[in-house]
C-alpha cells in the first residue's frame, strides 16, 4: 500500500522525535547521519586526496604471479611452513588487538589509527606485491590471503574488512593491472607508507547482483566518466585508491580512481555490523579517469574478480563462526542450569555440533574454490557453491551464537551479538575485499 | 594445499562408475522389487572387483582395504587406501546402494578384519566374505550394552546371544560377532570374534523386509552355546580397562566416511537425475546470486552446494586416515553432513520431480529409501552429534549423556 498524508506526517514526527531523543543522549555521530538523511543526495564529505603516485621504471609487462611451486597433483590439507608462520602472527594479532578493540570499533565506528599501523607490521601488504615490485610474492598467494582474511575474522570482522580492503586492491592489481596500472600504483603497496585503498562494487539496491551495475561509465574522448552510487565501501572517507566498478557498454568493467578525484564524495549510512571497517556510501558524479585507468587488459575477467571478493566474505565468515564457537564452548560448559551445565543438554551440544559440522563444511567448499583460483583454475562454480553454503550456515552459527547465551547474549556485554549482525553483512556484501 | 582428487583415483573412479551405470543400474528395480533374491549378477562382478583387488588394490573398489596397506607416495602426504574407497564407494552407490552392501567379500566385517587382525589372521581369512554383526534387540546404537557374551572353554570361546541387522549376514562366509567377555566390565570387556557359517549353535533367525536397499539382505542370526577357536578373536584377549573399547571403535574413523561416502554417491544420482528432469528449467551458469534464481534453481544450488560439502568432508575424513591423523572428529563431522544432506537431497527430488518421481518409473523415489539407512547405520545422526558435541565440548559420556 502507498504512503498517504497521514502516513508521511507520522514518518516527519517519527523523525523529529527521534532526533530530540539523540540530542538528549548526545549522540552526534547519529544526529548527523539524520541530517544527511534529511537532505539525501547532498554527499558532503569529501574522499581523502591521494598522494602523487609515481611510475617508479618503464616496463612492457604486468608482474603476474604462478601457482605455488609445492602443489602437487595430491589431495591436501597441510599449509606450508611460511602460510603457519604467517597464521601464528596473524592470529596473535588478531586475539589479542583485534578482539580487545572490537567494540570500541564497532560503536566509534571505525578501525583505530594504531590498529591499523600494527595491523601494516605485519607485513600482510608485502605478501600481495611481486618480488620485482619490491614486496614479497613470488608465486600465487590466494590460500595465504584467504587464511589470513580467516584469522583477522576470527579476532574481529569489522576491523577485519579495514585491514583487507588495502591488500585486496593489491592483490587485484597484482592479478589483473597492466604494466603501467602496477607501475604506477602497485610498487606504493610495499612502501613504508602505503595507501589505504578500497573496491566499490555494491550498490545500494534489493536483490544487488554484482554483475547488474547501475553505476555507469561512458566514454568522453580519452577519459571514462563514471556515475552512480555504491554502498558498504569500507575505508571510503581514508582510502587514497578506489577501485569501482561500473557498467560499461562492453559490460561491466573496473575503474581505479584515486582519492580526491573532482565528483568523488562519500556519505554516511551506518549498517547493521562491520561498523569497524568504516563503510560508508561512495557517489560518483561526473568522475573523469584516463583511459588508461580502466583495470586490466583483455585477460581482465571480472566474474572472477567479483568472486575473489565473495570467497575473501567466505573467509570472514569462517573465522568469525569459529570465533563464535570458540566462545560458546566454554560458555555452556560453565553456565548452568537445572543443577548442571547447559552443556550436558542435548538440545544445547547438538546446536555446538552443528556448529561445528557446517563450519568445517564451510571450509571445504571456500578452500576449494580459493585453491583452484590460485592455480589459475576456473572457480566460477566453486565459489558460487560456496557463497550459497557459507552465507546461510554463517548465519546459522551467528544466531545460535546469541540463542545459546539467551538474554545475555541479546546485550552488548557478550560479543555474539556483534558476530550476529556482522555475520549477515556475508549475504549483502561483493567487492570491498579481493583474495 | 590442494583440493582436488588426484590422477591416480581417476582410472579407479571409472571403473566404479561404469560398473554403476552399466552393471548395476539396469538391475536396480529388479532387486528392489524382489526382495531377498540372491543378486547373481553381482558374482561376475566381484570377481572382476577381485581382479582389480589383486593387480592393484590401491584401484579396487570395495571395502575390503580400508585401514590396511597405505599406498605409497613420493613426499610425506599420502592418497591411500582409504580414499580410494571412499571415492569407489560413491561411484557404486551411485549405481545401487544395495547392491554394494550385497557386494561379495566387500562387507562391513572385512573392514573390520583388516583395521584389527593380525598378520596370522590377515592370512588366514583373505578371500572370505565377512559380514559384521553388532547390534542387538536390546541395543542400538548404544554398542556399550552389547549383552552377546563368550564365555572361554579351553581354546574356544563359547557365544551366545541374539544379533540383529547383519547386512549379507546369510550370504557371508563369516560373521564378525561383538561380544562381552564380561557384562559388568562395561566397554573394556566387549571383543570381535570370526565366526564362521556352519559353525554349530550359530542359526539364521529371519531376513528383515525393508523401507529400501532391499537388494542386500539383513539377517538376524542366533548363537546357541556356538563354539569359536581362540585364534578367531580380533586383536588382543586381554580387557585393558583404559584401552578396551577403543580397539572396537578404531574400525568406525575409517568405516564412518565410508558410509558417508554411500549417501553421497546415492545423493549424486538424485541431484543429477532431477537436473537432467529440469533441464529446460534450468540454466546452470552459477552466476547469478541465488536469491535472484527462481526458487527451483536457488534449490538445487543450494542442494549442489551442501552435497559438494559432503563430498568433501568424506574425503577429508579419509585423507585423515590414510595420513594417520587421529580423525574420530571428522569422521563423524563427514558421516553426520553427508547422512543429513544425502536423505535431504533424495526426498526433495523426489518432490521436485512430482509423481513422476514418487511413481516407481523413475529410481528417484527409490534412491530416496535407500538414502535413510544411510544417517542411521553405522552411528544414527544423532549419535554422530553426540561424538562431535563430546569432542568439541571436552565432555565425558558420562557428562553428555
Amino acid at each position: 500500500m502507498a504512503k498517504d498524508a497521514i502516513g508521511y506526517a507520522l514518518t516527519a514526527l517519527n523523525r523529529l522525535a527521534s532526533s530530540e531523543l539523540l540530542d538528549r543522549l548526545g549522540m552526534r555521530h547519529t544526529a548527523e547521519r539524520l541530517a544527511y538523511r534529511l537532505t539525501k543526495g547532498g554527499f558532503q564529505v569529501l574522499t581523502t586526496s591521494a598522494r602523487a603516485f609515481k611510475s617508479a621504471r618503464k616496463v612492457d609487462r604486468p608482474e603476474r604471479l604462478n601457482a605455488p611451486g609445492t602443489t602437487t597433483d595430491l589431495f591436501d590439507l597441510n599449509i606450508t611452513e611460511e602460510q603457519q608462520m604467517i597464521r601464528d602472527s596473524v592470529r596473535a594479532f588478531a586475539g589479542e588487538v583485534l578482539r580487545e578493540q572490537a567494540e570500541r570499533a564497532d560503536h566509534g565506528q571505525g578501525i583505530a589509527e594504531e590498529v591499523l599501523g600494527q595491523a601494516r607490521e605485519l607485513g600482510l601488504n608485502f605478501f600481495a606485491v611481486p618480488e620485482a615490485l619490491g614486496g614479497a610474492a613470488n608465486e600465487s598467494t590466494t590460500i595465504t590471503s584467504m587464511l589470513v582474511a580467516e584469522d583477522l575474522g576470527w579476532g574481529d570482522m569489522g576491523q577485519a574488512v579495514a585491514i583487507l580492503a588495502p591488500m585486496g586492491v593489491a592483490n587485484a592489481l597484482t592479478r589483473w593491472g597492466t604494466a603501467t596500472q602496477q607501475d604506477r600504483y602497485l610498487g606504493s603497496f610495499a612502501e613504508e607508507q602505503a595507501p589505504l585503498a578500497t573496491i566499490a562494487v555494491t550498490e545500494p539496491r534489493p536483490l544487488f547482483d554484482p554483475m547488474v551495475l547501475n553505476t555507469h561509465a561512458t566514454r568522453d574522448g580519452d577519459d571514462w566518466v563514471i556515475n552512480g552510487e555504491k554502498s558498504l565501501v569500507p575505508l571510503a572517507a581514508e582510502a587514497e585508491l578506489f577501485l569501482v566498478a561500473a557498467a560499461t557498454e562492453e559490460g561491466p568493467a573496473v575503474f581505479i580512481v584515486e582519492g580526491g578525484t573532482e565528483g568523488l564524495t562519500v556519505g554516511e549510512d551506518p549498517a547493521m555490523g562491520i561498523r569497524a571497517s568504516a563503510q560508508r556510501p561512495l557517489h560518483l558524479n561526473e568522475v573523469r579517469v584516463p583511459e588508461q585507468n580502466r583495470l586490466g587488459d583483455e585477460e581482465f575477467d571480472y566474474r572472477a574478480f567479483v568472486d575473489l571478493g565473495t570467497l575473501a566474505w567466505c573467509a570472514l565468515a569462517i573465522g568469525t563462526a569459529q570465533a563464535v564457537l570458540d566462545y560458546v564452548v566454554p560458555y555452556c560448559n560453565e553456565r548452568t542450569a537445572f543443577g548442571e551445565p547447559i552443556s550436558h543438554r542435548q538440545a544445547v551440544a547438538f546446536m555446538i555440533a552443528d556448529m561445528a559440522i557446517e563450519l568445517d563444511a564451510m571450509r571445504m567448499l571456500t578452500y576449494r574454490a580459493a585453491c583452484r583460483a590460485e592455480q589459475g583454475k576456473s572457480f566460477r562454480r566453486e565459489a558460487h557453491l560456496a557463497r550459497t553454503l557459507v552465507k546461510d550456515k554463517a548465519m546459522k552459527i551467528g544466531t545460535d551464537g546469541v540463542q545459546l547465551l539467551g538474554g545475555h547474549g541479546f546485550t552488548k556485554e557478550y560479543p555474539v551479538e556483534r558476530w550476529y549482525r556482522d555475520l549477515r553483512a556475508v549475504g549483502v556484501a561483493f567487492g570491498g575485499l579481493h583474495l | 594445499m590442494n583440493i582436488e582428487i588426484p590422477k591416480k583415483f581417476k582410472p579407479l573412479i571409472n571403473n566404479a562408475y561404469q560398473v554403476a551405470r552399466s552393471t548395476l543400474r539396469p538391475i536396480s528395480r529388479k532387486y528392489d522389487r524382489g526382495e531377498h533374491e540372491y543378486p547373481k549378477e553381482l558374482d561376475m562382478l566381484a570377481a572382476v572387483l577381485d581382479g582389480f583387488n589383486e593387480g592393484d588394490p590401491a584401484n579396487s573398489a570395495g571395502a575390503a582395504t580400508t585401514g590396511s596397506g597405505k599406498v605409497e607416495d613420493s613426499g610425506s602426504v599420502k592418497n591411500g587406501a582409504n580414499m580410494g574407497v571412499c571415492l569407489g564407494a560413491m561411484e557404486m552407490c551411485y549405481g545401487d546402494t544395495g547392491f554394494l552392501l550385497a557386494m561379495p567379500r566387500q562387507g562391513l566385517g572385512n573392514a573390520a578384519i583388516a583395521a584389527v587382525a593380525n598378520d596370522e589372521q590377515l592370512e588366514r581369512f583373505k578371500g572370505k566374505w565377512a559380514a559384521m554383526a553388532i547390534t542387538e534387540p536390546g541395543c542400538g546404537s548404544d554398542s556399550a550394552a552389547i549383552r552377546t557374551t563368550a564365555k572361554k572353554d579351553g581354546d574356544h570361546y563359547v557365544l551366545n546371544g541374539e544379533k540383529i541387522f547383519v547386512t549379507s549376514g546369510q550370504r557371508a562366509d563369516c560373521v564378525v560377532v561383538w561380544a562381552t567377555l564380561d557384562p559388568q566390565l562395561g566397554r573394556a570387556a566387549i571383543k570381535s570374534f570370526v565366526v564362521d557359517w556352519g559353525t554349530p549353535g550359530m542359526e539364521l533367525a529371519r531376513l528383515e523386509k525393508k523401507l529400501g536397499i532391499r537388494a542386500s539382505d539383513t539377517a538376524a542370526i542366533n548363537f546357541v552355546d556356538c563354539r569359536v577357536p581362540a585364534e578367531n578373536l580380533l586383536g588382543s584377549p586381554e580387557i585393558d580397562t583404559k584401552k578396551g573399547f577403543a580397539g572396537v571403535m578404531e574400525t568406525f574413523d575409517n568405516t564412518r566416511p565410508l558410509v558417508a561416502a554411500m549417501a553421497i554417491g546415492c545423493a549424486k544420482a538424485s541431484l543429477e537425475r532431477i537436473k537432467e528432469l529440469l533441464e529446460k528449467q534450468m540454466s546452470y551458469d552459477y552466476g547469478k546470486p541465488v536469491d535472484n534464481c527462481s526458487a527451483v534453481e536457488a534449490e538445487i544450488y543450494k542442494m549442489e552446494a551442501d552435497w559438494e560439502a559432503a563430498y568433501w568432508l568424506a574425503v577429508k575424513a579419509a585423507w585423515m586416515a590414510d595420513n594417520k591423523k587421529a580423525n574420530t572428529l571428522e569422521a563423524s563431522i563427514s558421516k553426520a553432513k553427508a547422512g543429513r544432506v544425502g536423505n535431504y537431497i533424495t526426498l526433495r527430488c523426489v518432490e521436485l520431480a512430482g509423481s513422476l518421481g514418487y511413481t516407481e518409473d523413475e529410481l528417484l523415489e527409490k534412491w530416496a529409501r535407500d538414502s535413510k539407512i544411510l544417517d542411521i547405520f553405522e552411528g544414527t545422526q544423532q549419535i554422530q552429534q553426540l561424538v562431535i558435541a563430546r569432542r568439541v565440548l571436552g565432555l565425558s559420556s558420562k557428562e553428555l549423556k
